[in-house]
C-alpha cells in the first residue's frame, strides 16, 4: 500500500508521518501542495505543523492549495484522509470535516502526552483500536479547541463520528472533549493528537512498563493499511 | 483605486483567549474600567478601478468563503473608502 504525505510551506510532521506509515508497513510517497497530482497513491496524510504561518486562520491558506482540489476529489470518492493537528484544521477549511478550531482555552500553547479515548473504531483509521479503548499519545498544538454548532455538535455525537475524546483533562477547551472527528463515511478522520510520534518503542510516550515505550499511535496507520487489505 | 475593508470578529459566543489576554493586560496597566476586550480582523482590499457592484459581491463572496470562517467567526462589516490612505485617516 502507498500512503501519500502532503508537505506544505511550514509543514513540521511529514517526515515523521512518512516513517510513521513506513513502520506500519506501508510505502510512504512525498507529496507537494504546489502539485495537482497524487502520484496514484492509495491513502492519505495531511500532516501538522504551521502552514502558511497559521496566517488568516490555521490551515486556511493551506486548504486552498492546488493539491487541495486533487485531495477534496479523493476524499469525496472514498479514499481514506487523515488529518493531523495543522491537517485537521486543513481539514475543516476545506469542508471535508465538520465544526473548526480555535486557540486553546488558556490561550497556552499545549505539549504533553495526552490520553484518549477511541470511541469510534469502524472508521478507516481506528478499526484496529477495540471499542473505548484508551491510548496515550503526544499532542502539541495552539489551536486545538474543537468547536461546532449545537446542531452539529449533535449530529457527530448521535451518528458516532467523535473518534477520540480526551480524558483525564481536557487540555485545550474542546466542546464535548472532543480530540478527533470523521466524516459520515468513516475515510476522513481528523486528529488533534499526534499518533505519528508514538509509533516506535524508545521515542513515544511514557508507559507503565518502560520510559518512552509508547506505540499507540500505530494502529491509526496498521488500520487503514488492514483496511486496505481488506478491500483488496 | 479603491479600497474594500473587511472585518471579522470571532464569534461572539464563542470564548476568544486573545482578546482575554489583552484585558488582563489592561488591567495590570491599571486601566480597570474596561471590563472585555475581543480581537477580531480587518482586511483592506485594492481594487484596480472603481468598487463597483461587481467588486463587491466578489469580495462579500469571498469574506465569506476565505477571509472568514462562519464556523468560528462572523463578517460584522464590509465597506468601501477611497484609498488605504484615507483607510487610515478615517481611524
Amino acid at each position: 500500500m502507498r500512503i501519500g504525505v502532503v508537505t506544505f510551506p511550514g509543514s513540521l510532521d511529514d517526515r515523521d508521518a512518512q516513517r510513521a506509515i513506513r513502520l506500519a508497513g506501508a510505502e510512504p510517497v512525498a507529496l507537494w501542495h504546489g502539485e495537482h497530482d497524487l502520484h496514484g497513491v492509495d491513502a492519505l496524510v495531511l500532516p501538522g505543523g504551521f502552514s502558511y504561518g497559521d496566517y488568516l486562520r490555521a490551515g486556511a491558506i493551506a486548504s486552498l492549495s492546488p493539491i487541495m482540489a486533487e485531495v477534496i476529489d479523493a476524499a469525496n470518492g472514498g479514499m481514506p484522509v487523515l488529518g493531523i493537528c495543522n491537517g485537521f484544521q486543513m481539514l475543516t477549511e476545506a469542508h471535508l470535516l465538520e465544526g473548526g478550531l480555535i486557540r486553546n482555552e488558556a490561550g497556552r500553547f499545549i505539549c504533553r502526552d495526552q490520553q484518549l479515548r477511541i470511541e469510534n473504531s469502524t472508521s478507516d483509521w481506528t478499526t484496529g483500536f477495540t471499542a473505548n479503548q484508551e491510548i496515550t499519545i503526544p499532542l502539541k498544538n495552539g489551536e486545538g479547541s474543537f468547536m461546532a454548532s449545537s446542531e452539529t455538535l449533535e449530529r457527530l455525537e448521535g451518528e458516532g463520528r467523535i473518534v477520540a475524546r480526551y480524558i483525564g483533562v481536557n487540555p485545550n477547551g474542546s466542546l464535548g472533549d472532543i480530540a478527533g472527528v470523521t466524516n459520515a463515511r468513516g475515510n476522513v478522520v481528523g486528529l488533534m493528537p499526534h499518533p505519528e510520534h508514538a509509533v516506535e518503542a524508545g521515542f513515544g510516550p511514557d508507559t507503565a512498563q518502560a520510559m518512552s515505550s509508547g506505540v499507540d499511535g500505530l494502529t491509526f496507520f496498521t488500520s487503514v493499511i488492514a483496511r486496505a487489505l481488506v478491500n483488496a | 483605486m479603491s479600497v474594500i475593508v473587511v472585518e471579522v470578529m470571532p464569534k461572539a459566543e464563542l470564548l476568544d483567549p486573545q482578546g482575554k489576554a489583552v484585558a488582563r493586560a489592561l488591567g495590570r496597566l491599571g486601566q480597570t474600567q474596561f471590563s472585555a476586550v475581543r480581537v477580531g480582523k480587518r482586511f483592506e482590499i485594492t481594487v484596480d478601478g472603481p468598487a463597483d457592484a461587481a467588486a463587491l459581491a466578489a469580495v462579500t463572496e469571498l469574506a465569506d468563503s476565505v477571509l472568514s470562517n462562519s464556523v468560528i467567526e462572523d463578517v460584522v462589516g464590509i465597506h468601501v473608502v477611497e484609498s488605504v490612505a484615507a483607510a487610515a485617516a478615517v481611524n
